[in-house]
Order: structure tokens, then sequence, then C-alpha cells
């Protein structure tokens, strides 16, 4: 019998897998995937705090690093995030290929056993633990483990069968499509944000560096307010923005845009990373909401074991962790993310315009916010206790 | 006649998109591919609205 089984080898899964493992753990890693970290399904930014906080920074694995960021209104107008000393770099744009497999060799040099291509067909709690059947190459056998950890995205069957998570609307998700282009003329110091309702209803299109010319070009549009697909809408972006590149590589996904869920747990049972919705739902960036969460339910599950109690009421001080690490900016953001679907294109053009040519030092959406609070505080008055 | 979901094999990234906003668990992304258990889709049409790719579709079926 195992201490944990994670099921998912994406940040938040193989974060949780060597977090328990590195606690002495017998701990299962499964992914249904032949290939960890492949297909992507994401953007790859992410802040340079949020990644040094739990790796040593291995070029290896990071893509392009960024000093800044430039937001588009709809008519173009420009905000522009940059740190105040040049050269330091704010965020990295990862390889999620390379990335996710650094971490995932990280649990198993801790001691977890990892399969790939092995899926999770059923799962069941009967006794005090979990009963578990995988499949790998068409044959089934059963595993038994104390605790379940699912990280197994935001399509989770496990967070959906255990009544952790309630199914998606259309308003709490964002579609989403993306390129890897090369051989694109963009200053590759910075990752470029476009607003508004036309160009991505719902969402933004963004563009971020990869190296040497490329970039991750992708849309994220709220199917609730969406007249055509992800892809048509990335398509028309790229047409009307003149973006000329070669497109490498293409990936579709789905991004939560819930905010933050009363609970991740059930008896025996964790969720983390976007199988908990943990992504950000104005940034709809989830890597490092997905690592912290992974490391706390790693730390969570060795306590259990500690103590052999797999109580939900035990099992709570897993959510004790990550509501206080992002909790409460997820219900901030969800409510900032209302408030920006609201917004029409003129609206937009009007805020952007309030704080254009502002020196944003501080790369963040509470730095944007706090601006626009004192341009107009008004047309934002139900956000003034938030930021 | 009832309405049902299906899919086009060529034109789905095997993202899981739609899985995630099954009202009725009806969509699966098997290891690598998108399985929609016709017994369980209740023809919402949801996960038509949701496909990044345009690759779902509603049909009549008998």
């Amino acid at each position: 019998m195992y201490d944990v089984v994670v099921v998912g080898a994406g940040p938040a899964g193989s974060m949780a897998a060597k977090t328990a493992a590195e606690q002495g753990l017998n701990v299962l890693l499964v992914e249904k995937r032949q290939e960890i970290g492949t297909p992507v399904r994401c953007a790859e930014g992410i802040s340079r705090e949020s990644i040094e906080k739990f790796f040593e920074v291995d070029k290896k694995w990071i893509a392009a690093e960024v000093t800044g960021a430039k937001i588009y209104a709809p008519d173009k107008t420009e905000i522009v995030m940059s740190e105040e000393m040049a050269g330091n770099e704010v965020g990295y744009v990862l390889e999620r290929k390379i990335f996710d497999r650094h971490v995932a060799r990280l649990a198993a040099k801790a001691g977890a056993e990892v399969y790939v291509k092995t899926a999770m067909v059923d799962f069941e709690r009967k006794d005090g633990k979990v009963k578990l059947k995988l499949r790998r190459l068409g044959e089934e056998w059963e595993v038994e483990t104390k605790i379940l950890i699912g990280a197994d995205g935001v399509e989770s069957k496990i967070g959906r069968k255990a009544g952790i998570i309630k199914t998606l609307k259309l308003n709490e998700v964002e579609s989403c499509a993306q390129y890897l282009m090369a051989g694109l003329d963009i200053d590759e110091n910075y990752t470029y944000f476009y607003l508004g309702r036309e160009i991505a209803p719902g969402g933004y299109a963004w563009i971020f560096p990869k190296g040497n010319g490329s970039a991750n070009v992708g849309i994220g549009v709220l199917p609730k307010m969406a007249e055509k697909t992800a892809k048509e809408y990335l398509d028309a972006f790229i047409e009307k923005e003149g973006i000329e590149g070669k497109i490498v590589e293409f990936v579709a996904g789905a991004v939560p845009v819930y905010g933050e869920i009363e609970t991740a747990v059930t008896d025996n049972i964790m969720l983390a990373g976007d199988a908990a919705y943990h992504a950000d739902p104005i940034t709809g960036g989830g890597i490092a909401n997905a690592l912290s969460a992974g490391y706390y339910a790693g730390k969570v599950a060795a306590e259990a074991v500690q103590k052999n109690d797999f109580s939900a009421s035990f099992l709570r001080r897993y959510d004790e962790l990550w509501k206080n690490d992002f909790g409460k900016k997820l219900k901030r953001n969800k409510k900032l993310q209302l408030k920006f679907i609201d917004m029409d294109d003129a609206l937009l053009n009007k805020l952007a315009g309030a704080i254009a040519g502002k020196n944003l030092r501080e790369m963040s959406v509470a730095a944007i916010v706090k601006e626009l609070l004192k341009a107009h505080p008004k047309l934002l008055w139900d956000l003034k206790d938030l930021f | 006649m009832a309405r049902k979901a299906i899919v086009d094999r060529r034109k789905c990234a095997y993202c899981g998109a739609c899985v995630a906003v099954c009202p009725a668990d009806a969509n699966e992304l098997v290891e690598t591919f998108l399985e929609i258990y016709d017994d369980r889709c209740t023809g919402c049409g949801i996960c038509v609205k949701m496909c990044p790719m345009g690759a779902l579709a509603m049909v009549e079926v008998e």
C-alpha cells in the first residue's frame, strides 16, 4: 500500500510527489500521457519570485527572461510596466516540456515511483483508504493508498467524482488557443497583453517571447461571451496585428477562472493546481499556485501519515495553507475579473488612457488597479477596499 | 430523435476543455484521445461552445 498516489505529473502533481517523497513517504506519481510536459496547454509565463521560491533556476528550462510587460487597450493605448533597474528580469517564460520533466525527475530522485502512459480509470474510498484502478497499455490493475492527490488538471476526474468541485460553467472558464511562432520581429524583453471585447471577449490575447525570435502567441476567451472559437479569435488577432511568423506548434486548452473554492479536500483526498481551480482568474496564470499547492499537499500528506489521520478535518490543514498563501488573491482577482468582463472597449480605452505614461514599476495586477483607482475612483468604487 | 455531441477527431486538439465543462460527465480525455459517451450525453451543447478548435458539433440521432 502506498502512502500517497498523485494523479497528474504537471507542476502541482510532481511538486506534491517530490515533497511527499522527501518526507520519506511511499509515493506513486501517475501520468496518463506518454510524455510528461506535453502538450503544454499553457503560455508558460511565471514571475521570477514564484519560481525561485522552489527551484534553483536552470537555463535549460528557461526559454526567455523578461523585464516588463506592455498592455494594449483596444485603441492601442499602451501601458508599460517595468522594473526600475533595467536588466533586472521580473519574469520568466519557461520551457515547460523541460521544466515539467525536471520536477518529475526530482520527485523520482526523492524516491517516488513514476508511471507514465498510465491512466487512473476509477477510484473508490473504502475502509479508510483509497482503492485505485490503473491502466497502462490496455492492462488494468489495482493499487491502494492512504492519500490520493488529484493534480489531474482542469478536467479533474478525481475532484468531480469525489464531489469536491463543481463542473465549470461557461463564464467560469477560458477557452484558449496558442501558437508557438518563429521568425518574429519583437522586443523580447517584454510580455504583451491585448485587451478588448472585439479581440478577446472576456479574456485577452498574449505574446510571450521564448527566445531567438520565437514566442507563444495565444488567446483566451470566455465562452459565455464568445461568438466564435478561440482558434478563430486567435487567427483574427494575428491578422489584425500583422504578426508575421511561422507557426511551429499549436496547443489548445481550458483555464479555470473560478476564484477560490471552499475546500480542496475530502476524506483521503486533496486536489492541487488546475484541478482545484487554483489558476488566477484575472491573469490565467497557474504554474506558481500549482507549485505552492503541490508543496503544501505533500507536506500535509506527510503530517497525515505520521498522525495516521486521513480525515477531511485533518486534511483541512492543506486548505489553510493554500488559502493563506494565495486564496485571498484568487477571491480578490475573481471580483476584479467580473468587473473586467463587464467593461466595453470604450471604457477600457478610457481607463488605459488615464494611466498610460505612468511609471509602473511593479509588474502586478495590483499595481495597475491602484493607479486606476487614483485616476477613476468612482468607476472602480467597489474595488477600493480590495487593493 | 435526440441531440448528441460528436467530435471530429481530425480537428480535436485533445486538450480536455470540453471535459471540464460537461455537466453530465459524458466526455473523457482517455489517455490521448477524446471519448464521448452517448448514453450520458444530454445534448446540452455546452461542450460545443467551449471547444477552442470547433471540433465538436451537435447532431440529431435516432
